[in-house]
């Protein structure tokens, strides 16, 4: 997800001029546009605020007030990979807490935190829409369902 | 069309995708080449048929074979032996008995298993999902065609009335007339939305028609802007359908292509576009008016209403939202006419219902059965018995803001009559059975989790009651709970459901008043005796 370091403005102003050009500059594709970057970025920079701003003609005050609203968007740093937990009920009733558990435990880290070296960030979400196959979590874009908490290291492992 | 002696479609879902199914495919396109069996055997993806426990699933017509699951290391064998020398390799054959939906149809008609009643899923799991063809020659574009060219839009409202279809969202509001209250809105630009940010927790039924049949939510949605007036539609996806967002692209494309979307529909001059919008994350742009805040750039924080998008909608223009499910039945409805419609169901609420089906049961997945069935009858026969053996204790229907209903009423029948007559809610359609191992204290703390994060903050009671409400629960859970615990919860979900502005407050105590209702010596146990009878809270701490 993270593929450009926090620093690399160059890479910070392409994201949102291709998200621009994509999408137009309209106010209406604001959401599109954060979508975008944030993907791009792996969260949007206060860089990327500003170029958002210069381009849409939009006030910084409106574009955090939208950024901070959505769940996928991300206005802080996130870790090179992000988990989301899924901790709605449908995953809770079929042995999701067990999970959430031990991802803390082998992460050692709390909902919401990132591990120092930068890897790893822990998030909860509401529902994916996978709930045949609770308890679900996804990793960066790949989803894994009917997970125990013994699977847990073994899926943690394949990521670098 | 070019024939071929045999058909082999593999799964494609976001969860087949998932477990290799992409892999399967591949290995599939090189073994039909190197046996050199490429002009007698064709190949495409499959949507999702709603079952998960044989998947990535193969199905091979014309014997209508299941496998699954398959690896891609199968695939030579499969390729070998049914293709090549026309015999089924029984052992990759998926277990008839694990299998219900589409497979329990086709299995249904050799008198093995309780058939389902499929009409918004009619094709999903029969055609390949990205194939505009394969549409076509299943019926696609007919019922376009007989409206734009032999109806009215008025006669096209009118068979819908006559067919009683109700909004499939969770509301049941009567389809017809909310086309006619747009029809009749004064305006010269109106817009058609198909509301697709199914994010009520268990529900994934949306989901599921958009990746296996997306061609027939186009349709709808022209259908619809013919009848209101509209020449503008957007389809407002959740972020996280991904896979539904890719085949809802190639549809519309192929569509415009082909000219059934764009100028001048069938030579009517009639025209209609439609543009996808992402959403990023928000259960509350389920809400209508949060939905089309959203489409316009902003914050998804739902609008005081009235004045209802009916009249003052996207852009503040008349404006149409239907659910993906309300309008897949659409199609259908004119291509066979309002009376057959209303041979499904129950006289009042007629149709099917596309339900989900999850929880401590032994198979969880997707059906579309008539309107009607009783909850003990989708447990026993879809659901295929509680799991282990364990005992019903009871069921969310509709998601988190469903109600929350005891075994006492599992022989209710499942329509909007009977469930507002019992006082609990169909919603959109997810059904969580859970046995006793489940603690109601834990489930209503779980919700009212989900509901404090998902509040929007705009309005106080909503805000503010959902987060109170779940530190209530916290504190009983760890055994910390007082007697006047009970009536701040009640006066909480009564302020919730009085106070709120819209939808999403108002419904977010729902769990919690069933539970209040239905489980009481329960959550009085936690209390009084220090004790969690399921043994699932901590009581420390």
């Amino acid at each position: 997800m993270a593929n450009a370091t926090a620093n690399d403005d160059e890479a910070i102003f392409k994201a949102v001029q291709d998200a621009v050009e994509r999408h137009g500059n309209s106010r209406e594709e604001l959401i599109p546009i954060l979508n975008d970057v944030n993907h791009e970025i792996g969260y949007i920079p206060a860089k990327a605020m500003h170029e958002i701003n210069r381009l849409l003609k939009t006030p910084e005050s409106h574009l955090y007030s939208v950024a901070t609203f959505y769940r996928m968007l991300s206005t802080k740093p996130r870790g090179r990979h992000v988990i989301q937990f899924c901790e709605s009920a449908p995953c809770h009733v079929v042995g999701g807490r067990e999970v959430w558990e031990t991802l803390q435990e082998h992460l050692e880290l709390a909902e919401n935190e990132t591990s120092p070296d930068g890897k790893w960030t822990l998030i909860t979400t509401s529902c994916l829409g996978v709930c045949g196959v609770g308890p679900v979590i996804v990793i960066d874009d790949d989803i894994f369902g009917n997970v125990t908490p013994d699977q847990v290291p073994d899926i943690l492992s394949r990521y670098s | 069309m070019k024939t071929y002696r045999s058909m082999v479609l593999v799964s494609s879902d976001t969860q087949s995708v998932e477990r290799g199914a992409n892999e399967v495919f591949q290995q599939f396109q090189q073994e039909i080449k190197s046996f050199g069996l490429e002009n007698e055997v064709s190949l495409s993806m499959l949507g999702d048929v709603g079952r998960h426990d044989a998947i990535p699933m193969v199905v091979v017509y014309p014997e209508a074979v299941i496998y699954g699951p398959v690896k891609p290391e199968d695939v030579h064998f499969l390729v070998e032996e049914h293709l090549y020398k026309g015999r089924i390799a029984a052992d990759l054959q998926a277990s008839v008995k694990e299998l219900s939906g589409r497979i329990a149809w086709l299995s249904a008609r050799k008198g093995t298993l309780p058939a389902e009643q499929r009409i918004v899923l009619e094709r999903a799991g029969l055609i390949d999902p990205v194939s505009i063809d394969d549409y076509i020659v299943h019926e696609g574009f007919e019922s376009l065609g007989k409206a734009l060219t032999q109806m009215k839009p008025e006669e096209v409202i009118e068979e819908i009335k006559q067919s009683g279809l109700q909004g499939r969202g969770g509301a049941g509001f009567p389809t017809a007339l909310k086309w006619g209250f747009v029809r009749k809105a004064a305006g010269d630009m109106k817009y058609v939305i198909c509301n697709a940010d199914e994010s009520e927790p268990g529900t994934f039924k949306d989901r599921v028609i958009l990746e296996s049949d997306p061609f027939n939510i186009i349709e709808a949605m022209t259908i619809a802007g013919y009848a209101v007036g509209a020449s503008e539609g957007y389809i407002y996806v959740r972020g996280e359908y991904m896979l539904a967002q890719e085949r809802l692209r190639n549809a519309i494309r192929l569509s415009e292509e082909m000219g059934f979307l764009g100028k001048n529909l069938f030579g009517t001059g009639f025209d209609f576009r439609i543009i996808i919008h992402s959403g990023a994350g928000a259960y509350i742009c389920g809400e209508e008016t949060a939905l089309i805040e959203s489409i316009e750039g902003k914050r998804g924080e739902p609008r005081a209403r009235p004045p209802y998008p009916t009249t003052n909608g996207l852009w503040g223009k008349p404006t149409l939202v239907n659910n993906v499910e309300t309008l897949a039945n659409i199609p259908a409805i004119l291509r066979h006419g309002a009376q057959w419609f209303r041979s499904f169901g129950t006289p009042g609420s007629a149709g099917t219902k596309v339900y989900t089906i999850l929880g401590n049961v032994n198979s969880t997945g997707l059906i579309e059965v008539p309107m009607g069935i009783t909850l003990r009858e989708v447990i026993a026969i879809y659901g295929k018995g509680m799991k282990g053996g364990a005992h019903f204790k009871l069921a969310q229907t509709g998601g988190s803001s469903g109600s929350v209903i005891p075994s006492s009423l599992q022989d209710t029948p499942m329509d909007f009559d009977s469930y507002k007559l019992a006082e609990v809610s169909l919603g959109s359609g997810a059904l969580l059975i859970c046995d006793e191992r489940t603690c109601v204290v834990d489930l209503a703390r779980v919700l009212q989790n989900f509901f404090r994060k998902e509040s929007c903050g705009k309005c106080g009671p909503c805000r503010i009651g959902n987060q109170r409400a779940y530190e209530i629960l916290t504190n009983i859970s760890h055994g910390k709970g007082t007697i006047s615990d009970l009536a701040h919860l009640g006066e909480i979900s009564e302020n919730l459901y009085q106070l709120s502005n819209c939808g999403l407050g108002q419904t977010s105590a729902t769990p919690l008043r069933d539970i209040m209702r239905h489980f009481k010596s329960e959550v009085d146990a936690h209390i009084k005796l220090k004790v969690c009878p399921a043994g699932v809270c901590p009581m420390h701490g």
